[in-house]
Parts: structure tokens; sequence; C-alpha cells
């Protein structure tokens, strides 16, 4: 069958999916805060009916009722969607619409989460290696996966497909060799969330390992380039705010708002998974946060540097995912749904299957915070879809020789020991975990805590998937720095 | 990724993909059959045997036969674990979580019935020869077409019913059919008369091909009957298979004598001609036309608008619908018409039988003209002709356009039934997913020879795209929206009637043409 065809059953395969997720429970919550759903309308709200420059403002806009806490390009967008005014006038009346659901609003917000798909399709067909089959199946599961289908559409908190869709167009224009374009794309994608400042270390080396390699004259014009494309794109969106320099301070201090705790609820990092050990929340105190960045810092050190001296495609991929990872593991203030910002281990799906959706299961895996908003059914269906069809179509199994999952590394650093099939190894290590997350599910749903450990089940959870990660981010650190895939071996892989 | 895809492990994906998605859409809209198929549960599980066809306390009655009751009885032990209050009789409209979770997955545990048909109908298919990549096999087309139909899939898993496990179950006996194992047919099709009567539309080709292919075993060597060869054993054999199901179905309720009762719950002709929206069959047309004339007719002042029955075409939901100019339809008149449009392809198979494929033909036109002619014909009922025509359409050519022009046809109908706006984008999606594998699958198929459809049909398939994108999107937002809420409904089953209509006499002259030379398939 053609591939246009395909490319279209795939898609909208995708589009149903979201849809049908979206058809469950919501982030409705209870009242007087109304959930997230709210939070978006109250957005539309204000940015309707306020001026520009009181949108991050206390004057006529409340904002410890779900203030506008990100930075203006999802502002604007707020107001864009606004504009349904001309639909149903009764969405955006200011003060008067708190709590108000409508089916056709839902509709109308979800229409608008697009960037996403058209990126990724690109991505599969043009920067994937292998048969059109492999590229539509690669496609299916890169589309299929359930972490951002469930936080966008089911549990709907907010526009993650935006900004990770600015960000994967970014991605694309960068491995298209369009530095400039790709420049300008992660610039929106960072204007319209500060989350993406995960990705933006690798951005930044790989471009200026380019730069550094580029010849003499070439490296200057690259960067200027470069640099003005970024510079200008900040202030084409920042404009409203830059006549008034303590404006522009309000903006950042709402952007990031240090005055929050360590972390919050259970999320499967570091440092929540310390606390259970030690008790690192009332040890370490505000000023601290200097610690933190260190830590992060550290962590990200290795990738970067990496790629800073090869700025090749492949390590720039590898280093969006060491980077998120580090940052959602060692920062400050983390969010459990932070974890999709490691989305970009979807870009390894073709190259890495097995470990891909090992680690895409994991990031799944935040079961508490689903069990809250009643989407136990969409998780556990979009989870064991994505499963199956993503070791079915991939033949992820098939494909796991010491060779192919480049464990080569690991022979080297684990030479202590008895000489073992690795390959092996981590087959029978993925059927245990899967059996183990598995289980855990069941057992969280079914079964009551006993009453002194009320948080029993969230807590093992968490730090099960903080076990995950930490693996996934060692693991790739060693891919990172053993050698790239050769030709033959990429050969093989058709 | 070849290999694993071609050991056959893809049959068990599609099955377990498209399960995957039914859960999705545990949540969306249903209609009131969900309301009807609770208050049977209700009804099975808190009354006696003999007060199940009286009972009529929500207005909802019991009016499919005996088995199918005994199916809810059934399903009802296993609701009690889900939620008590739903076997309430009294609990009219209920439908808490559980209710609903329940209902759904019952509806999607049933469709194993049908996967395990479409796994039997995709044995019988004839593969071609050569080793082609799976996408490009018969097998798979047809395992797409059957378990991820549009149709089935609203129909069932969103609008509510129990259309797949039905469905399956004349799928299996068709299959067995082509496998030539004719009395396994002959119990499933029995059981299934008796799970839902609305399958006596297809009795006629069963009745008639089983006694010409089964009971006489021999033909002469032009293909005409052998009356010597007339077997009684064998017809002893299916009479007794029919007589047995139905005195387990009916048994009972004849020896409680509620027997007319009963039947007086699985005929209601006090019905109007046309459901509440109109089946896109000929008294559609035939009601446009009635309406057009009499427009017509005040106009060039023919007749007096005081004199025309008020016809409430302007409101919302047409339930009675008497016509003005031309003559008003009743049931047996319907009958009739009927009856006409099946004897010929009836007809044929007694004279000139061409095997189980023309069975399976007669089958489609029977269901086909019960469609196009029948009194209080529901929309959904397109479905009997597009399944088992899904067969065909792998096969030869000459279906594969049939078929995508009757399938286009009949789901576009099937619209006006999810009419929410959440569920919009579903239904468009889904809609456009299974149009475009299926022309894109059977062109593939039949490649080589040109064309698959003819200009004109083309042009009628866009105009499809109009008339959705002009209902969907352009009538809510015109000034018409008040005052003839009905258009949108009407234009879409009269465009549809066409197609139909179109799809229909294609069929027949396919079955006549054949009858010129039979072959043995």
């Amino acid at each position: 069958m053609q591939t246009w065809s395909l490319v279209s059953i795939c898609v909208l395969l995708g589009v149903v999916v979201r849809w049908g997720v979206s058809l469950n429970s919501y982030s409705a919550g209870k009242p007087p805060m109304f959930g997230d759903y709210e939070a978006q309308r109250h957005w539309q709200e204000v940015t309707y009916n306020l001026p520009l420059q009181e949108y991050f403002n206390t004057t006529d806009n409340d904002l410890n009722y779900w203030g506008l806490d990100y930075p203006p390009l999802t502002a604007y967008h707020s107001w864009i969607c606004a504009y349904a005014k001309i639909i149903n006038p009764d969405w955006v009346e200011l003060h008067k619409s708190r709590g108000y659901e409508s089916p056709t609003h839902k509709l109308f917000m979800r229409t608008t989460l697009l960037i996403y798909i058209p990126a990724v399709v690109l991505y599969c067909l043009y920067l994937t290696d292998g048969s059109s089959k492999k590229k539509i199946s690669t496609l299916l599961c890169f589309l299929l996966y359930p972490g951002l289908i469930l936080i966008d559409y089911g549990h709907f908190i907010r526009y993650n497909g935006v900004s990770l869709g600015f960000a994967l167009w970014g991605i694309l224009a960068l491995g298209l060799g369009w530095d400039v374009s790709g420049s300008m794309a992660f610039s929106l994608a960072l204007n319209y969330k500060q989350m993406e400042l995960y990705h933006a270390l690798p951005f930044f080396c790989y471009l200026l390992g380019k730069c550094i390699k580029a010849g003499p004259m070439g490296r200057l014009f690259l960067l200027v380039r470069i640099a003005a494309t970024v510079l200008a794109t900040f202030a084409l969106c920042w404009l409203p705010f830059l006549s008034d320099p303590s404006q522009a301070l309000q903006v950042v201090r709402r952007i990031f708002p240090v005055a929050r705790g360590l972390f919050e609820d259970k999320v499967a990092n570091t440092w929540c998974s310390l606390n259970t050990l030690i008790k690192i929340r009332s040890i370490l105190s505000g000023d601290s946060q200097l610690y933190l960045l260190a830590c992060t810092f550290l962590a990200v050190l290795p990738a970067s540097f990496r790629l800073l001296t090869k700025p090749t495609f492949w390590h720039f991929k590898l280093a969006l995912v060491n980077s998120s990872l580090a940052f959602f593991l060692f920062s400050y203030q983390v969010h459990e749904k932070s974890i999709l910002l490691a989305a970009p281990v979807c870009l390894l799906l073709n190259d890495l299957p097995l470990i891909a959706i090992w680690f895409l299961q994991a990031s799944t895996f935040m079961l508490p915070l689903f069990l809250k908003d009643g989407l136990l059914v969409p998780y556990v269906v979009t989870s064991l879809a994505f499963l199956f069809f993503s070791l079915y179509l991939l033949s992820a199994l098939d494909h796991c020789s010491e060779d192919e999952l480049r464990m080569g590394a690991y022979n080297k650093l684990l030479f202590f020991l008895p000489k073992m099939d690795l390959a092996h190894v981590v087959r029978w290590k993925f059927y245990i975990s899967v059996a183990v997350m598995a289980v855990l599910s069941i057992v969280s749903i079914a079964l009551v805590p006993p009453p002194h450990l009320p948080d029993l089940f969230p807590v093992l959870v968490s730090t099960t998937a903080f076990l995950h990660f930490f693996g996934t981010f060692v693991y790739f650190n060693v891919v990172q720095f053993s050698e790239p895939p050769s030709r033959k071996s990429q050969k093989k892989n058709n | 990724m070849a290999a694993r895809v071609d050991s056959g492990f893809w049959f068990p994906a599609l099955a377990l993909g498209v399960s995957f998605l039914k859960c999705l859409f545990i949540n969306a809209y249903h209609s009131t059959d969900f309301e009807v198929h609770r208050n049977w549960l209700a009804i099975t599980h808190s009354l006696p045997v003999s007060r199940w066809y009286h009972e009529n306390t929500s207005e909802w009655t019991l009016d499919y036969p005996p088995l199918f009751a005994w199916f809810e009885f059934g399903l009802s032990h296993v609701a009690q674990h889900f939620d008590r209050n739903m076997l309430q009789v009294e609990n009219l409209h209920y439908a808490s979580p559980s209710t609903v979770l329940f209902q759904r997955l019952s509806v999607i545990f049933t469709d194993v019935v049908f996967i395990y048909a479409a796994k039997e109908c995709c044995r019988c298919v004839q593969e071609q020869k050569g080793s082609q990549d799976v996408l490009n096999r018969p097998s798979f087309v047809l395992a797409v077409l059957l378990l991820w139909n549009f149709g089935l899939l609203i129909v069932d898993h969103i609008h509510f019913q129990y259309n797949g496990f039905l469905f399956g179950v004349l799928l299996l006996s068709v299959a067995k059919h082509l496998q030539s194992q004719h009395l396994q047919g002959a119990l499933l099709f029995a059981i299934l008369l008796n799970l839902k009567h609305i399958y006596l539309y297809v009795a006629p080709a069963y009745g008639i091909y089983l006694l010409r292919s089964y009971c006489f075993t021999q033909d002469n060597k032009d293909g005409s009957i052998r009356w010597m060869s007339f077997s009684p054993l064998r017809l002893l054999a299916l009479g007794s298979i029919v007589v047995s199901v139905c005195a387990l179905s009916f048994g009972p309720f004849i020896a409680m004598g509620q027997l007319p009762q009963v039947l007086s719950r699985l005929f209601p002709f006090k019905r109007g001609l046309c459901h509440a929206y109109w089946a896109p069959n000929i008294w559609a047309l035939y009601s446009v036309l009635d309406k057009g004339l009499a427009v017509l007719g005040v106009r060039l002042k023919l007749l007096e608008e005081a004199e025309l029955p008020r016809a409430s075409m302007t409101g919302g939901l047409v339930q009675e619908f008497q016509h003005s100019v031309l003559l008003s339809v009743s049931p047996s008149a319907t009958l009739v018409c009927t009856l006409l449009s099946i004897l010929p392809a009836v007809a044929s198979i007694w004279l000139r039988p061409c095997g189980a494929r023309g069975f399976l033909r007669c089958l489609l036109l029977c269901a086909l003209g019960s469609f196009m002619f029948g009194w209080h014909v529901h929309e959904k009922a397109v479905l009997i002709a597009i399944l088992p025509l899904s067969i065909l359409a792998v096969e030869s050519r000459e279906d594969a356009r049939i078929f995508l022009v009757l399938t286009t046809t009949g789901h576009y109908s099937l619209f006006p039934l999810l009419f929410t706006p959440a569920e919009l984008p579903i239904k468009v999606s889904l809609m456009l997913m299974f149009t475009i594998f299926s022309f894109t699958a059977l062109r593939k198929l039949h490649s080589g020879q040109g064309p698959l459809l003819r200009p004109l049909e083309v042009i009628y398939l866009l105009g499809l795209v109009v008339v959705a994108i002009a209902c969907e999107v352009v009538f809510p937002l015109s000034p018409w929206q008040q005052r003839l809420p009905f258009l949108p409904l009407l234009a879409t089953s009269v465009y549809c009637s066409v197609g139909v209509c179109y799809s229909f006499l294609r069929l027949y002259v396919r079955l006549l043409q054949r009858d010129d030379k039979p072959k043995q398939l």
C-alpha cells in the first residue's frame, strides 16, 4: 500500500485515540479551584478582557485564582482562543464565568493542539532510516506514546503538545541542516513554556559545536545568524513587556516561582526518593537551591561536553534525552509531569527500540496521578496497546543483540563481573520490570494501604519509576560515550 | 519487521487493536438503546419468565425473540456484581458509571464471536498466487474491512447495540456454507433468527439455497434440477434443526399460551412508514417526491394548501407520514414490493445455482431489497448488506466497485446517529480511516485493469463530502437552522438513497449476468 495512505491512517488513528481519551474525565477537580480546565478558561478570560500589561499583575486580576505562570506566548494563545467570544460570549465574561465547562469549548481547545502531529510525521518520514514500513511503524508508535496523550487529553493540564511540537519542529529543522529555522522554532517553544529549558542546553551545545566545526569565516557568520534569530524571536514575544523593566521582572517572577518547596507530591525524582530514606526536605532550606543547581549542572555536563566536541545529529538526540533526564532527576520543584520532557526518547524508537519502549512505558507509569482523575481505563488501554504494538511492529525483542543495544561499553565497564550475555540479561530485566509495573498497578487499585503507611503505593510507584529513570540515564550516558552506530549494523537493522 | 508480521500474528494484532480502541469509547455518548438493554437486563433478572413479554413499565418493551431474552438473562447474572441497582425495573434511565462500564464491556466481550467469524471468513477467501507482503493479501484486507468496520464500531460501541455478536453469528453461518458445512450453517442461522428476527429479511435466501443445493444432492449436466436426487434425509435433518431451535426458544411461551402476545411484541406494525430519521431507501425518495409535488401543486394552484395533511416535516422528528399527492403506503404494500424485489434473485439460485457464492449474492440482494422496500426500516440495517459484501469485494473486481459505493454511502448515512459535537471528530476520523483503507487496499488488490471506479461514481462519492460539509458545518450557521431543522437529515437520506439504489441495481445485474454461465465456486 502506498506510503501516504498508511501515514494518513496512522495520523487519523492517533487523532481518534486522543479524542477517545479526552471523552473520559478531565481535570475537573472540585470547587473552588475547579481544576486545570478552569485555569485555561480563566486565562482566556484574563487575556481577553485585560490590557496586556496587566496579564501578570494583580490589579484587576486575582493572581491567586490560577494566575498566569507561563511565558508570554501562552498568554497570546489564550487571547486567540478567547476569540471564542464570537461563538459563545458567556465563556469569557470576566469575574462572572468561574467554573463554566461545556463540550463545545472542550472541542475548540483541543483542536489547537495540532502543531505536534505534523512535526512527528515529518520526523519519522525524513529523519529515520529503514524501509518505509519501518518508518510507518515508528510513526505509529510515536503517535501512540501514552504519556503525552494521557496528560494533554486526559488529565488536561496544559498544552504540552504545542511546546513539544515547536521543539520537535526545531529538532526536525536541525536534523535537515536548517540551523536558523531550528533555533527560531526552539525559541518559540521556550517562549511558550519555560519547561523547555530542559532541552535548551543540547540545542545550545549542538549549534555551538557546529559553529566551531565550521571554517573560520563560516563560524562567525553562522553564530551571528543564529544569535540574531534567537534574540529577534525573544524580542518579538516579549515586546509588550519590554517597555517597563519592572514589568519584565514581574513576568520572570511569575514564571519562576522560587517560593515553592523542594518537590511537590510524589515525584520520581532523586530528592523525593531519597526523602524516603533521609528527610532531605527538612535538611535543605530554600537557599540550598544553589547546591541543587550545581548537582544538575554536573549531571548534564558529560553529555553536553560530548555533544560540543562531536556535533552530529545522533549525539544531539542522545544529549536531548540525557539533558532532560538530568534536569528531571536532580532539579528543583520538579512536577511529575515534567517527565514528559523526556519524550525525546521517542526520537530513538527507531535506533534503540527496546530501551526506548522500556523507558516510555516506565514514564507512563504515573498511576497515582491517573487514579486521581478517573483515567484508569484509558491508562490501562493505552499502556497495554503501546507496549504490545511497539514490541510487535518494531520487533524490539528480536533486535536486542549486544551490538544493537550498543552495550559494548558496558562489557568494558563491568570487567570485574563474570562474562555473561548482556543482551539476555537486558531482556530478562525488561520482562521483570514490566511484570513489576503491572503488579504495582493492580495492587494500587485493588488493595487498601495499611493505616500507618497511607502513602505506601504512591511511594512505591514513584520509587520504581525513579529506579527505571536513573538506570536509563546511566545507560544513555554510556551510549553517548561509545562509538556511534557503524554502517554495517545499520544495514542489518533493516 | 517483515519476519514477525508474516508469521500470521497479524490477525490477533488487528483484533486486539480494535478491542483497545473500543475501550476508549466507554464514556462516549450512548443513545436510548443503552436504556433499552438495561431495562431488558432488569426485566429478565427481576421478573419471572411469564411476565417478560407482558411487562411495560418502561416504554422500551422486550421486542426481540426469546433467545435474546435468555442472553440478557445470562448477562444480568454478571451485571449484579457491577451494580445491583441497574437490575431494578423501576430504575428507569439509570446510568451509573458501573452500569455504563458493564454494558460497554459486555458489548466488547461478546464481539469475540464476531472476531471468530471474521477469522473463519478469512480462511474461506481464495488467496492469490505468489508471495506478497501481508498488507496486500486478500485475507488481511478482509480482516480489516470486517474487524475495523466503521459502521459496526460506531453503532455498537458508541450508539450502543449488540450487533457485533449478531453479525458474528451471521458471518459464521455464511462461512460454514462457504466451507460446505451446511448443517452447521443452518443451525447457526436458526439460532440467529431466534436472537433477532430482523434476519427474516435474508431467510428466503437460506431456505431456497438449502432446499435446492443441499436437499437435491446432484444436478443435471446443464445445471438444472434433478428431481430424482432429492434426499428426504437431508430435508429431515434441516427441518429438525430449525424446529428444535425454535422449540427451545419459543417453547416455554407456547406452553404458557403467550405466543400471540410475544408475536405482537415482535412485529409492531403500528409504527410509521419511515423511522424518525429516514433510512436511505426507496420510501425516502418517494416521500421527497411527494412533498415536492405537493409544494409544486400549491404553487401552481392545483391544490389547496388547507387540504393537505399537516405533515410535520419541519419538526424535528417524523413519526407518522401521510402522503399528500401520491398514494399513501401501507405495510402490506411494502411487503409485496419487498417480495417482488427479491423474487428474481431467489428464482435465479433455484434455477441456476452457483454454489455458495451465488447464495451469498442472493443473501445480499434479499438484505438490500428488504432495506429498500421494507416497512419502518432503520438505517443501521444497511450493515446487513455491507458486511457480507466485504467477502465478495476482496475476491472480485466488480464486487469491489459496488462495495466501495455501497459502503461509503451506507456509512455516511449513519452519521446522523451520532449528533453530539464531542463525537464529531471521532466519527469523521474513523470514517476517513476506513474509507482511505478500503479504497487504497481494494485498488491495490485489483490493480492492473484500469481505474476501479467509473468517473460518475467518483463524482457521486465526492458529492458526499460536499453534503457532509454542508450539513455539519454550513447548515448550523445558516438562517434556515431555526425554520427547517429537518433539512440536513433529509438531504443526507435522499442523497444516500441514490447510492444505495444504484448498488442494489448493480448487484442484481451482476447476479443475473452470472446466470448465463454457472461456475462452480
